[in-house]
Parts: C-alpha cells; sequence; structure tokens
C-alpha cells in the first residue's frame, strides 16, 4: 500500500451514469489486476474504494457507477484535481491458474477489472474470453477496447435488446480452461453454479479502511476469516461460504 | 524526558499519543508503513475469551465528519493473541502495549485480563464495558456504576497491571460511572467509546448496517467527548485517557486541556493510515504556538 497523489487527467461519461476517470502519478504500488485504489474526497468521511480497470506506468484507469454521494463527488471532478489516494490494495487476481484459454466474467461495474487482467493475460499468451453482463443496451461500456486487445467478446443484456439475450451465464456454453468473475452477488453466485472449472471471484464490501486494520468488510469462508480488503477481494472458489 | 512524554499510570509515555483499539489491529498492518515505535503505545483490537466473527456484513455507514461500525469485537480469542499476535507484534514494536478487553460476563473478563496479565508486552490493561455493538455484551456493564464496578473489582484481583477502563458514552451520568470504578480500584479511565447511532438507506428502506446500529466515531463526536472528558477528570483522582474524533494535533491539546493525561486516535487512523505519526510530529509546533513549555502543564488547566 502507498499514499499518492494523483492528478486527474480525464473524467468522462461512457453511459449515462458510468464514468471513466484516467488518473496520472505514482501508481508503482498497483502490481496486479484486481486491486483497488481507495480516494479520499472532500466533505465525505471515509475514502471510496473503486477497482483498478487498468494501469500503464504512472496512469491509472478507474470506471465507476455514479450511485451515491461518494461517485457522486468523483463524477464532479475537473481535470487537474488532485485526490489523495491509496493505492496497490487488496491481492488481485492470480494469473498462475489460468490455463490456456480462461473465460472472464464481468457484470455491470464488474467490467472494468477484467480489463487489466485481459491484458497480463493476453501477454503471457492466454486466449481469452470474455462475457460482459448488462441490463441493456445503453448501459454496455468496454466492448470494443476488449476486442482490440484480441479478446474474443461476448455481450449479454438481460432485456435482450443488444447481444446475447439474458445473463452472463447465457454465454458461458464455451471450453475454458478456468475463470474469472466480478460483479454483483447474484451474478456470482449464478457463474459459482453452472462454472464446471475453477476460478476466482472479485466481492465488494462496504469498507471502513480498506487496508484490513478494521475488521469492517471479514467474511467467512471455508479457510477461515478473511477481510476483503485485504485478504481478498478476490477469492477462489473452492474457499466461499455463501451466506444465506 | 522529552517535553512530550506524559506518566501513564505509572508507565513512561514518549508522547500521549495512543491509537484506539479496532482501529490499529494488532499493530503490524502500520508497521508495513512507519515505524510504530514513535507512538506513546497503542491499544489493541478487542479480545475476548473466545474468539469471536462478530457481526454481519455491511458492518460500516459513512457519516456527516464521521462514521459507523458494527463490527462486534471480532478477534481470536485470547488464546490466540498470545501465541500469535503477541509474537508477530513484537517484532515490530518494542514498548509496552495496552490490552484491550471485552467481556459477556464477570468470570470472561477475569478470565481473559488473568491471561494477559502474564505477558510481558503487555503494559496495561484496558477493559471496554462499552462496545455498543454486541446484544447482551459489554455495555450492558458500562451502563450501571455497580456493574462497573463488580468488572472492576474482578479485573483488579486478578493482575498486578494498571488497569484502565473504558466507559461508553451513551448513559445519562457518566461521572457516577466514573467513580463507581475508581473507588473500585480502577487506575484509569478512557473514554469516551462510540455513540449508539443508525443510518437508513432511502432506496431500500433498510438501514445500512445489518446490526441496525452501531457505534458512531470520527470527528463529529470530538465535542461531546471534550465535555464527558473535561466532567470525568475532574471529579475523579485517577488519570483520564481522552478519546472521540481526535483528528489532529491541535484536538490532542484541546483533549489535555480538558483533562486527558493521554490521548486514543480511532477512526482518523481508517482515513489517514499515518494520522498518528502525523500528530505525532506536528505535535511540537502546536506547543510552540500556544506557548505551552511542557504537555504536562496543560493536562486539566481548564477549571
Amino acid at each position: 500500500m502507498k499514499q499518492v497523489l494523483l492528478t486527474v487527467k480525464e473524467n468522462i461519461p461512457l453511459t449515462e451514469n458510468v464514468y471513466k476517470m484516467t488518473l496520472c502519478g505514482d501508481c508503482s504500488d498497483i502490481t496486479a489486476s484486481g486491486q483497488f485504489v481507495n480516494i479520499k474526497l472532500d466533505g465525505l468521511f471515509l475514502r471510496r474504494p473503486i477497482s483498478v480497470c487498468d494501469r500503464d506506468g504512472d496512469t491509472l484507469t478507474i470506471i465507476y457507477k455514479v450511485v451515491g454521494k461518494g461517485t457522486q463527488a468523483m463524477k464532479e471532478l475537473e481535470n487537474g484535481a488532485v485526490l489523495d489516494v491509496l493505492t496497490g490494495l487488496g491481492n488481485g487476481y492470480d494469473l498462475e491458474k489460468s490455463g490456456s484459454s480462461p473465460l472472464l466474467i464481468g457484470g455491470g461495474v464488474g467490467v472494468p477489472p477484467m480489463y487489466l487482467l485481459a491484458k497480463k493475460l493476453l501477454e503471457q499468451g492466454k486466449r481469452v474470453s470474455v462475457v460482459l453482463g448488462f441490463n441493456t443496451k445503453s448501459e454496455v461500456f468496454y466492448e470494443n477496447e476488449f476486442k482490440a486487445l484480441g479478446c474474443d467478446v461476448t455481450v449479454t443484456t438481460v432485456d435482450g435488446s443488444y447481444g446475447v439475450k439474458g445473463f452472463v451465464t447465457n454465454a458461458m456454453d464455451k471450453d475454458y480452461t478456468y475463470f474469472y468473475c466480478c460483479g454483483p452477488e447474484p451474478m456470482l453466485k449464478a457463474v459459482y453454479k453452472i462454472s464446471n472449472t475453477s476460478g476466482q471471484f472479485s466481492f465488494e464490501e462496504r469498507m471502513g479502511c480498506g487496508f484490513g486494520a478494521c475488521m469492517g468488510c471479514s467474511c467467512k469462508t471455508i479457510t477461515g476469516y478473511k477481510r476483503i480488503c485485504k485478504d481478498g477481494p478476490v477469492l477462489e472458489k473452492e474457499e466461499i461460504l455463501w451466506e444465506d | 524526558m522529552g517535553r512530550l512524554s506524559v506518566n501513564l499510570c505509572g508507565i513512561e509515555l514518549d508522547n500521549p499519543v495512543i491509537p484506539a483499539s479496532g482501529t490499529f489491529g494488532f499493530g503490524y498492518e502500520f508497521a508495513e508503513l512507519y515505524d510504530i515505535n514513535c507512538l506513546g503505545t497503542f491499544s489493541f483490537k478487542g479480545t475476548t475469551k473466545d474468539a469471536r466473527f462478530g457481526n454481519p456484513t455491511p458492518r460500516i455507514a459513512e457519516c456527516p465528519s464521521g462514521m459507523i461500525n458494527a463490527v462486534g469485537l471480532q478477534n481470536p480469542g485470547v488464546e490466540k493473541v498470545i501465541s500469535t499476535e503477541l509474537p508477530k507484534l513484537k517484532k515490530c514494536f518494542n514498548k509496552p502495549v495496552m490490552a484491550n478487553v471485552s467481556g459477556f460476563s464477570v468470570d470472561d473478563y477475569a478470565y481473559t485480563c488473568e491471561k494477559l496479565d502474564k505477558e510481558e508486552q503487555v503494559g496495561w490493561l484496558e477493559v471496554n464495558v462499552s462496545c455498543p455493538n454486541v446484544h447482551g455484551g459489554g455495555m450492558s456493564f458500562g451502563t450501571d456504576p455497580s456493574a462497573a464496578a463488580e468488572v472492576t473489582r474482578a479485573v483488579k484481583s486478578v493482575t498486578e497491571k494498571p488497569v484502565i477502563v473504558k466507559l461508553s458514552p451513551n448513559v445519562t451520568d457518566i461521572v457516577a460511572i466514573a467513580k463507581a470504578c475508581e473507588e473500585a480500584g480502577a487506575d484509569g479511565i478512557s473514554l469516551i467509546n462510540t455513540m449508539l447511532g443508525m443510518r437508513i438507506d432511502l432506496n431500500k428502506r433498510q438501514p445500512v448496517i445489518k446490526n441496525k446500529m452501531g457505534g458512531f466515531s470520527g470527528s463529529a463526536i470530538f465535542p461531546v467527548a471534550v465535555r464527558m472528558v473535561y466532567q470525568v477528570s475532574h471529579a475523579v483522582k485517577i488519570p483520564v485517557v481522552g478519546m472521540g474524533g481526535v483528528s489532529s494535533a491541535e484536538d490532542v491539546v484541546e483533549m489535555m486541556m480538558a483533562g486527558a493525561t493521554a490521548v486514543e486516535i480511532g477512526a482518523q487512523n481508517l482515513v489517514n493510515p499515518y494520522a498518528c505519526r502525523d500528530i505525532i510530529d506536528e505535535l511540537p509546533s502546536v506547543l510552540d504556538k500556544y506557548r505551552i513549555n511542557n504537555i504536562n502543564d496543560i493536562i486539566g488547566v481548564v477549571e
């Protein structure tokens, strides 16, 4: 973990309420895809944890959906704004287990962390398939960005207005050696049930500190209690214990 | 002895800054960030007789100038704390640590304190009779003077180490409880624990926190804490450790002017992991600014 000052270079809408922010500064502590950063915002007490979409040298890209006061404040930030950010938080995805043709499954704002993961897997010469799930056509983002990387991309929409009609699980009938998944919890549960290989899931929880001190985001796993922020957010399929 | 050093119940602290229990784990997360030996001491994660997972999530809610937590005393239990956490801490902290203890019965408190009494690393026992997040737990001892006194007596009978009783602000008369603990043999009083609070998610029409209510902390509660530290420190003769919303070196000075001998810092550690180090670094210049020669000169100066 590193506390750094990052400068906003770009903050633009991708859809009606999903924004892409590019930040510039010392990103050296971001070492794995699936990690997150924790951002201090004026007028808010707790920092806001946001997953890393991409990191390229000194440039960090994050994608966020405006849902509350924190993300509203982020949306209003202008180019040149300087943010106090804790970087390099969380364990991130383990690339070692991917096999030759991993499947990446992202739903809604669970899509962004798949981007850096896809990049890293492609660098290793893996054949990467991606399933991106959204509610409707107007909410779709990053399809072309994944295609430009060289992934095999399938988009699903719940209402069928674009791509495959239904949920991400309606587009998983393909051969894959391993999977990585990030999205809302009902989606994670559905993927857990239908997947026929081992894989990793990225979880979300309301956090206090984001670096393992407060026990605000603990969960139970087969291997004991884990802190989503420090021991996660990525957990292996085999260790997950679903609550109710 | 520097101008920042204070004596807390017979043990010298290099400075009065103490990270509060539950915001600093067992120290080693922070030791990765800076040398935690700069601290006066710190109060480690609330420890109980048996291991506890704590409450279901969400456990955290944002508030104006503060936060609510309902962690519920997650900890590995006193045996594991002694066998696993303390040896890890020893590698990065060479000062006496404050052991924070909670319980669900008088015997629980005594059991846990007796175990920790044998640990050389432990300087003080901070006995939490004020956790708002556990049903039927610590706080029921902290809301009644005679029950708080009973816990104090039980703990005092099993330890030679100084006993600091940590009080809840969620009471009608905190002075009566502090006096009862003093009469029962407490060596010090720490206050305030979090204030009982609640937030509601307007979309879901449900509490943000799964446990419904939780402990409200952060700078929003600072004035309440100063008031209670002032009231208690002027009513008892034993040292008072002040806490509640402290987030700057000036807040430390204010808390000490109200009557605190040392000051704990909680929620601020979660927002700024370097908060305590920064405050210690700032203290000398803040003392200069207010023409304070030695920090002991201001303890309880407000009459």
